[in-house]
Formats: structure tokens, C-alpha cells, sequence
């Protein structure tokens, strides 16, 4: 298909951008080697540091701006555990604090020019979706033991229904992580892909390039918002879906 | 379990070869093993970076920036009291300084009067002293004019009387007689 639009004139090639390469050359992948997704990683570590830890090193009473930015994000993320878990979900607030700073970090840095959209890998997505699954299961069976089941049992219907219901709430929580998974990979795929389709476009076109140009800085703007909006779902349902653990039925 | 993972790394392989015209470089899951190694050690960089500095750090913050709103409102609520103290003592001060200056306003007009009285009481004295003088030399020149015409009727009587009866001239006698009419 490639080879067919580069006869057209065309050299589109949308999804290498999520190609996995070793960093430092070579062919041979290991599953040590340092690859261009670790670099980018890395990066993300960088920078949540640079905001979370540098930018609050004076700890002043009157914030500066990335002190207060900081803060800003401490407090969504720390108002965000206690409104849906109440009081006893703060234990778990560092992990979703680190969910949902490692998500945005990937997410925004992929909008970078060059860069590696870390969550737009299935691997990652699926790893990070399928860990929250089995933390919320395993911690909702060790905190309430039987009565974990009572997430699939709903009180409040009627009880003839509550059977059917039960299939369906069944069946609904084991697709969490699929769902969980796929929605952020997608996301962040599909806006880098028509970024990259709009750039090819743009090279072909000569002056024209003008249009595609515009619709790129569209796009980009909209991957913005959705780089934010995605990384904040992906933290909100996994406090949701920590909800079932800490109050099964509490629906 | 080997042979899965070499099988696993072929097909992954073979995938990529793909990959490259297919287009989901995702779906290579040769490099599965790779991305999920890497992530774990982003994660859990991440995880003590954020539970060990960041965490602690801005809440501690945030508390202490509580704890300042906090005690600043104290501080404002006792200034504010110390205010309405102070606004009290400078009321009384001034309602004391009032006071101080009537007392000492009364305390002049009191001594002014006092002198006034004693310079009044002093003049008078001196009237009534000048009067009593002036008295007594009015009542010393009556005398003297009472006596002037004692003699002066004495005198006449005795030459009369030497004139009409020069027998019956005795000087002690007249006066006497005179002197007695002229009382009388």
C-alpha cells in the first residue's frame, strides 16, 4: 500500500512513527536494549520531575508559577481519589499519582515533533490496563473477601432481573481492561497517524502545503486537549473501578 | 517454554518484516518483552520519585500554606483586637486630658479669684483705714475749732464780766461756768 502511494508521489508512511528501534543501533532487540521508546520514557520521568520535584524545591508560601502549577496537579489528581473513593482510597493516591503523571507525560511529549508516543503502544496500554485490573480484583477480594461479589450483584434491582444483571456485570468487568487499554492507545494513535498523513500531504504539495499545514495546527490543537482529556480518563476509571474494591455495591 | 519464546520472537520477527507495509508496528510483539521491561523501570522510578519527594514535599506545602492563611487570620483578628485597644486607651487618654485641663483651667480661675479676693479684701482695708484717718483728723479739727470757741467764749466772758462787775473777776470761776454752758 506504501509502495503504491509513493508511485502517486506521495511518501506517506503514517505508522512508522511508532516503530520500536534500538536507541543506540543495531538490529538486535533484547528485551534489555535501550530503545528510542526508553529514551522518550525517560523523558517523561524528566519531566514530571522538573515540575513535581524541581518546581516546588523552594517550597514557598507564595507559589511560583511552575510551584503552582504543581500544585494545581497534585491537587486534581489528590481531589479527584477522595470525591470518588472518599477518604479511604488517599492509601492508593501515589499510584494513581504516578498513573496519571507517567500517562500525561507520555501523552503530551508524543506531541512533540520526532518524539515517541510511548502510549500509543498496545504493550503499554494493555500492561498498564491489565495491572490496574488485577490490583483493583486482587484488593477488593483481600479487603472485602466474599462480599467483593456484590459487584455484580446490584442490590437495587429488581430481584428477578438481578441474575441477568449479574451476566452482564460479569462480563462488563473482565472488558474493563480491554477497553481500559484500547481507548488510550487508540487515541493517541489515530490523531499521530492523521498528523503524519497531513504532514506527507504537506510535502507533496508544494505551496499549497499551506491547507494541510493549517489542518495540522488543528489537529495538533485538538491532540492537546486530547492528550490531557485521555490521560485524565485513563486515571478517572481506574479510581473508579478502585471504588469497587474499596465499596463493592456502593453503586 | 524456550522454543515459545524463540517462536514467539520469529513470529514477532516476521511481524515486523510485515510491519513495515501492514502498517501497526504495535502488533510486533517481538518487542513485548522489550517495552514491558521498560516500563516497569519507568514506573517504578516514577512511583518513589513521586511517593518519596514529590508527595511529601507539596503536601507539606499545602498544609503549611493552610497553617499560615490560618495563623495570618489570627494574627489579623488580634491586630484588629489591638486595634480597638489601642483606639480605647488613645478615647481615654484624650477623655483624661480633657479632665487633666479642666482641673487645671478651675485651679487657675480658683487662684485668680483668690488673688482678686485678697486684693479686694487688701483695698479695703485701706479704704476703711484711710476713712477711719480721715475720721479722726475731722473729729481732731472739730476739737480743735470746739476748744478755739471754748477760749474764744471764755476770753469775751471774762473781759464782760470784768467790764460789768470787776469785783466778781475771777478767771477760774468764769472758765469754769463757761465751759459748762458750752457743753451743755
Amino acid at each position: 500500500m506504501a509502495s503504491d502511494v509513493a508511485e502517486g508521489g506521495f511518501n506517506i508512511q503514517p505508522m512508522e512513527q511508532f516503530v520500536i528501534k534500538p536507541l543506540f543501533g543495531g538490529h538486535e532487540l533484547n528485551w534489555y536494549t535501550p530503545t528510542n521508546m526508553t529514551l522518550w520514557m525517560g523523558i517523561a520521568i524528566l519531566a514530571a520531575t522538573l515540575l513535581l520535584i524541581v518546581g516546588t524545591r523552594r517550597r514557598a508560601i507564595v507559589p511560583t508559577r511552575t510551584q503552582s502549577i504543581a500544585e494545581v496537579f497534585y491537587s486534581f489528581v489528590y481531589r479527584m481519589v477522595e470525591d470518588i473513593n472518599g477518604t479511604a482510597g488517599l492509601k492508593y493516591f501515589p499510584y494513581i499519582l504516578t498513573l496519571f503523571t507517567f500517562v500525561l507525560a507520555a501523552n503530551s511529549l508524543g506531541l512533540v515533533p520526532y518524539s515517541f508516543t510511548t502510549t500509543s503502544q498496545a504493550a503499554i496500554t494493555v500492561t498498564l490496563a491489565l495491572t490496574v485490573f488485577l490490583s483493583v480484583t486482587i484488593i477488593g477480594i483481600i479487603k472485602n473477601g466474599p462480599r467483593f461479589l456484590k459487584v455484580f450483584w446490584i442490590d437495587s434491582a429488581p430481584l428477578a432481573l438481578r441474575p441477568v444483571l449479574a451476566v452482564i456485570e460479569i462480563i462488563s468487568y473482565f472488558v474493563r481492561p480491554v477497553s481500559h487499554s484500547i481507548r488510550l492507545m487508540g487515541n493517541m494513535m489515530a490523531g499521530h497517524a492523521v498528523i503524519k498523513v497531513f504532514a506527507g500531504f504537506a510535502g507533496a504539495l508544494g505551496v499549497f502545503a499551506v491547507f494541510p499545514v493549517l489542518a495540522i495546527m488543528g489537529v495538533l490543537a485538538l491532540e492537546v486537549i486530547v492528550a490531557f482529556i485521555q490521560a485524565y480518563v485513563f486515571a478517572i476509571l481506574t479510581v473508579i473501578y478502585m471504588n469497587d474494591a474499596l465499596h463493592p455495591g456502593g453503586h | 517454554m524456550a522454543s515459545d519464546i524463540e517462536m514467539a520472537k520469529a513470529a514477532g520477527e516476521a511481524v515486523k518484516e510485515a510491519g513495515e507495509s501492514v502498517g501497526m508496528p504495535q502488533l510486533d510483539f517481538g518487542t513485548y518483552p522489550n517495552q514491558i521491561f521498560w516500563l516497569v523501570v519507568t514506573l517504578v522510578i516514577l512511583f518513589f520519585l513521586m511517593k518519596r519527594i514529590a508527595i511529601p514535599r507539596i503536601a507539606a506545602i499545602l498544609s503549611e500554606r493552610q497553617g499560615a492563611i490560618a495563623s495570618d487570620l489570627e494574627q489579623a483578628e488580634e491586630m484588629r483586637r489591638k486595634a480597638v485597644e489601642a483606639e480605647q486607651a488613645y478615647n481615654q487618654a484624650l477623655a483624661d486630658a480633657r479632665a487633666e485641663a479642666n482641673r487645671i483651667i478651675a485651679e487657675a480661675k480658683a487662684e485668680i479669684q483668690k488673688d482678686v479676693d485678697a486684693a479686694t479684701a487688701r483695698a479695703e482695708a485701706e479704704i476703711a483705714a484711710k476713712a477711719a484717718e480721715s475720721e479722726k483728723r475731722i473729729a481732731e479739727i472739730r476739737a480743735g475749732a470746739m476748744e478755739a470757741v471754748e477760749q474764744v467764749a471764755r476770753d469775751a466772758a471774762v473781759e464782760i464780766v470784768e467790764l460789768i462787775m470787776p469785783s466778781l473777776a475771777d478767771a477760774k470761776t468764769i472758765e469754769k461756768a463757761v465751759a459748762a454752758r458750752v457743753k451743755g
